[in-house]
């Protein structure tokens, strides 16, 4: 379980706040859309509740523990172990092969070379990308990139995965299709899925969508005009 | 369009201050470094030969012989040929003054001739006193940097030295002609045969030829009619004798700094590409919108040749500081002892210049080409799409070309010198320089190998990063290889040839003692009633008398020294080889590498030499080792050279101590039995000490070079590193965002930083280890012809590729440190 309660981000101690009074409760295997205009805070949203922002008010907890006051060193430890990151721009690491790229958390973890080879190919068969483990990066579309992404982001079983516009470099097929693997793979981990998008349609497929406004996040239909 | 031109790409330099600030310094510092040779060198050349044109006067030849001199008679039948107008016969002596450090050029001439032909050696009797002065005995007039250098007067006493006996010279007037600067004496030439017991010998005859006789025709005509050992020349030859013994030595410190300088080019070549590769969608960009290939191409060289021109600039301004700074310092001859009292001064040399502010350009636009060339084979569709600036340098393994190079090295020893000058040789250091850079593709994935070995994050994502980017290496690394072979090999030749040197040493100062009444070339010797004394001093089991002579064995070669001393049948000299000889009929000789090198003399040959003006005919017997005489040198044995020469004076006397014998009181009978004053004495320890801090002197400036040429390297692997970081912030946000935190960031930087140099400094070593075998056996063979064994310094090898490693790693930590400063939210961040 993710909580946020009453978060507030501030860009300078006397300024308006971003946003204050943000407060979500999301239990594994949810997936959650934040949508809201450019500018909001989404994306610091994200940084926050991943540690790399500092919030100036409210708590986070994650799986009953409280995540927010930690130092940095901790922070990493904690997205090292419990967070999973999709980017729109995929950040695949051209010198690795697929299988490497998606074993690179594992290996942040010390998990043994057997093993995270082993869970990376089962992370590429998942996304149906196992042919290709030993590709390099540049021979895949954008589609495929972010299903190693995606691959990437849930091998080391996390409890929260934050995809941050993920589907905003891709084609609106591609999109429909890596979405619902993000989806249905956070869902099937049983991770907390946050993801920020300006896309409704994607928006659409999550459990819940929420708009971020300055005064907090609200419930918003995706459906409606 | 050249302001287009100079607007979107010369301009960009500007935005890349630190990497073109690097650049820059490379070149700047290849260039002046090269620079400040030539102008060192040009200088003392050029004023060592102001110094002897100006002795010369107006002599149009000049006849000269052995040191020892020649028969006076000589001096008549010269003067006597039709061909010679005036001849003016000298006597120059190499003072030695007891009590004194320096010595005092004497010129001994007649003063009636010498106005003739030398006005300027004319000396003038204080207040106005006769001319014929100074043809009493006893009187020395002085130049006035002489007397400047002695501070005497008119009136003073000098005492010189010859050899034991002291005699007392009065000062009696000036050489008002004498050249600025230049601290010699003259007295009238019978006066200086009696006091320097050289009564009938001569020097040197200067020639003032008859009207239309052509100074060819007389070179070629007296060489028949003069006696073996003499010969006739241009006044102006010592200079070009000096400038040749000079010219291997300047040509290789030359050769170090081309290095350095392309070190220098392969430091914009790195800081080019990775310019290039940053702005890949800039210049596709540019593509797009209608700019042509070549204007492209033409103004990524413009970039290039821009940073070499302002290198240069600086280089060139640099040079003449650096050159200031050596005559300070160290001297004209950088400390290697070719041109002694000489006291140059810094002269702006444009020829010299501006060759070196072309290299500079030529630096600078060939580190530009490849990148440029890179840059212009994209196609700009695909330099536009997004994402496309995290491009990997590829660089494929070329090992079929480094092959080529190390044959093409290989062949180019076979081939000697040309003009005297290791052509070839250099040759070979630059083919083993190529296969080293054509190697390092392929090394990569080699070395790196290793690493596969570990589980660590870290060094799993540093092997992975080199083995698919080999291209970085070769960028970040090509400066290192480069500078690293540089130093290796320096270190290698370096430390043999000092190794070698203290053997030798070690092997022809074997005795207790050494006494002498000055050095070889000066006044002071020892006679047989002297070397008597000391062989008869209490605690002296044996002497060991050695005699020196410079002799002319042809017109053309330089003047070669003749050691007369017991040989032992060679057992008592530093022998590189011998053999059978089948002629019992002719005295043997032993004659240096050198001598074998320069006059094609092999064990067997028959070989004259002049003695007292007569051809005496010797068989050589060996070959032995000789550092202190490059021209050349041939030893005989002492019995045989009295007997072919009746001279029986002695220069240098090795003392063995009888068992038991103390050092210091052998020491002090014999400076007491001979004066304390006319006698220096020398432990072989002393003279060790002496000889190895002169080499250490010598070479001083090679290594000033090499912590340039490192320097350099080092700066290629941080700015590679800087420009890298930066390009890669996204992946470095990217790993903080999966939990990776900034330390670790820097250490993956320092890893690759530290990876990258292990490439550079293996493969620099191993053509390091390559480029010294050819200094050793080739280079320094041609230039020099001294052989020696090779002895690497592994120590200090191992010790300084550790150190490079580290401060190649910390260099590689320092530069990434901006990139790892930006947040990891900005650098994954798609529209920032």
């Amino acid at each position: 379980m993710l909580l946020l309660h009453s978060l507030c981000k501030r860009f300078r101690p006397d300024a308006e706040p971003l946003f204050s009074g943000v407060s979500l409760a999301i239990k594994p295997g949810e997936c959650v859309a934040i949508m809201g205009e450019s500018g909001v805070g989404k994306s610091t949203l994200l940084n926050c509740i991943a540690g790399l922002e500092t919030s100036d008010g409210g708590r986070i907890e994650l799986e009953g523990q409280r995540i927010d006051m930690l130092d940095d060193d901790a922070w990493a430890l904690v997205r090292r172990k419990r967070y999973g990151f999709v980017f729109q721009a995929f950040h695949i690491l051209p010198h690795l092969n697929l299988a490497d790229n998606v074993a690179l958390p594992l290996w942040l973890l010390d998990i043994d070379t057997a093993t995270a080879r082993a869970r990376a190919q089962k992370m590429l068969d998942a996304v149906g990308l196992g042919g290709r483990a030993l590709d390099a990066p540049n021979k895949l579309s954008g589609g495929e990139l972010q299903r190693v992404a995606i691959a990437r982001a849930l091998v080391h079983r996390p409890a929260v995965v934050l995809a941050d516009e993920p589907t905003g470099n891709l084609d609106p097929d591609r999109a429909g299709e890596v979405l619902a693997l993000l989806i249905d793979t956070v869902r099937e981990v049983g991770a907390v899925g946050i993801l920020v998008t300006h896309s409704r349609l994607a928006a659409a497929q999550t459990d819940r969508v929420l708009q971020l406004r300055r005064d907090g996040l609200h419930s918003f239909d995706v459906t409606g005009a | 369009m050249i302001r287009a031109l100079l607007r979107v790409f010369v301009a960009s330099l500007l935005g890349r201050r630190l990497a073109g600030v690097l650049s820059l310094t490379a070149v700047t510092l290849g260039v002046a470094l090269g620079l400040a040779v030539q102008i060192i060198h040009g200088a003392a050349l050029d004023e060592f030969g102001r110094g002897m044109r100006l002795l010369a006067g107006e002599a149009d030849l000049q006849v000269v012989g052995p040191r020892a001199g020649f028969d006076d008679n000589l001096y008549l039948k010269i003067a006597q040929q039709p061909e010679v107008r005036q001849a003016s016969p000298v006597l120059e002596i190499e003072a030695r003054l007891p009590g004194r450090e320096e010595k005092l050029r004497i010129y001994g001439v007649d003063l009636f001739r010498v106005a003739r032909v030398l006005p300027m050696l004319m000396p003038v009797a204080e207040d106005g006193a006769g001319r014929l002065l100074g043809l009493e005995p006893g009187r020395l007039f002085l130049s006035a940097a002489a007397r400047e250098s002695l501070e005497l007067a008119n009136g003073d006493l000098l005492t010189v030295q010859s050899g034991l006996r002291e005699t007392e010279l009065l000062i009696s007037g000036s050489v008002p002609g004498a050249p600025a600067g230049q601290a010699f004496a003259v007295m009238d030439i019978a006066s200086a045969q009696q006091v320097f017991d050289r009564i009938g010998v001569l020097t040197r005859v200067d020639l003032r030829l008859a009207e239309g006789v052509r100074r060819d025709d007389v070179l070629e005509q007296f060489a028949a009619r003069l006696p073996p050992g003499v010969t006739v020349r241009p006044p102006d030859a010592g200079v070009a004798e000096s400038s040749g013994l000079s010219r291997a030595y300047r040509v290789n410190l030359t050769m170090l700094a081309g290095i350095a300088l392309l070190t220098g080019a392969f430091l914009v070549f790195s800081t080019q590409y990775l310019s290039v590769v940053r702005r890949g969608r800039e210049l596709a960009f540019l593509r797009a919108m209608g700019m042509e290939r070549a204007l492209v191409m033409r103004g990524l060289l413009l970039e290039g040749a821009a940073l070499g021109l302002l290198g240069g600039l600086l280089g060139v301004a640099a040079a003449h500081g650096l050159a200031a700074l050596a005559f300070a310092l160290v001297g004209g001859d950088l400390g290697a002892g070719y041109f002694a009292h000489v006291t140059p001064s810094v002269r702006f040399m444009p020829g010299a210049s501006l060759v070196y502010l072309a290299l500079g350009v030529t630096a600078g636009v060939a580190g530009a080409w490849l990148p440029a060339r890179h840059a212009t084979a994209q196609v700009p569709a695909q330099g536009l799409r997004a994402g496309n600036d995290s491009e990997l340098l590829a660089a494929n393994a070329r090992w079929r070309a480094a092959l080529t190079c190390i044959v093409l090295a290989l062949l180019a020893c076979l081939p000697g010198p040309l003009g005297g000058i290791p052509v070839f040789g250099y040759l070979a250091v630059a083919f083993i320089l190529a296969a080293a850079v054509f190697g390092l593709p392929g090394a990569v994935g080699l070395l790196a190998s290793p690493l596969a070995l570990s589980s660590a994050v870290l060094a799993r994502l540093a092997r992975a990063r080199l083995t698919a980017a080999p291209g970085q290496v070769v960028v970040a690394g090509a400066g290192v290889v480069a500078s690293v072979a540089l130093a290796v090999s320096m270190a290698i030749m370096v430390g043999s040839f000092r190794d070698s040197v203290d053997d030798w040493l070690s092997k022809v100062l074997p005795s207790d003692l050494y006494v002498r009444a000055s050095s070889s070339v000066a006044s002071g010797y020892l006679d047989p009633e002297a070397v008597d004394r000391i062989a008869a001093t209490e605690g002296v089991a044996r002497v060991v008398p050695v005699r020196y002579d410079s002799l002319r064995l042809n017109d053309a070669a330089l003047p070669v020294t003749l050691i007369a001393r017991p040989t032992d049948g060679g057992d008592a000299l530093p022998v590189v080889s011998r053999g059978p000889v089948m002629d019992d009929t002719r005295p043997r000789v032993w004659i240096t590498e050198a001598m074998a090198d320069l006059h094609r003399l092999g064990i067997g040959d028959h070989l004259a030499l002049p003695i007292a003006g007569r051809d005496a005919y010797f068989v050589v017997a060996g070959v032995t080792r000789d550092y202190a005489r490059q021209h050349g040198a041939v030893i005989v044995e002492l019995n045989d050279y009295r007997r072919l020469s009746g001279d029986h004076l002695i220069n240098d006397l090795g003392v063995n101590l009888a068992p038991g014998a103390n050092r210091d009181t052998v020491a002090l009978l014999i400076r007491e039995t001979l004066g304390d004053r006319v006698v220096e004495i020398s432990l072989p320890a002393q003279i060790r000490a002496i000889s190895l801090e002169i080499f250490d002197r010598t070479f001083l400036v090679t290594y000033l070079m090499q912590a340039v040429a490192v320097l350099i390297g080092l700066f290629g692997i941080s700015t590679t590193f800087a420009a890298l970081a930066t390009s890669r912030s996204r992946e470095f946000g990217m790993l903080r965002h999966l939990g990776l935190r900034r330390r670790d960031i820097g250490r993956l930087l320092a890893l690759e930083g530290s990876l990258t140099a292990v490439v550079g400094v293996v493969i620099g070593t191993f053509a390091g280890g390559a480029i010294a075998l050819v200094l050793v056996e080739v280079i320094n063979r041609q230039s020099f012809h001294w052989s020696m064994d090779l002895a690497p310094p592994v120590g200090a090898i191992v010790g300084f590729a550790l150190t490079l490693v580290v401060l190649a790693a910390l260099a590689a930590r320092v530069s990434g440190a901006k990139a790892m400063r930006g947040s990891a939210v900005a650098a994954v961040r798609e529209d920032w």
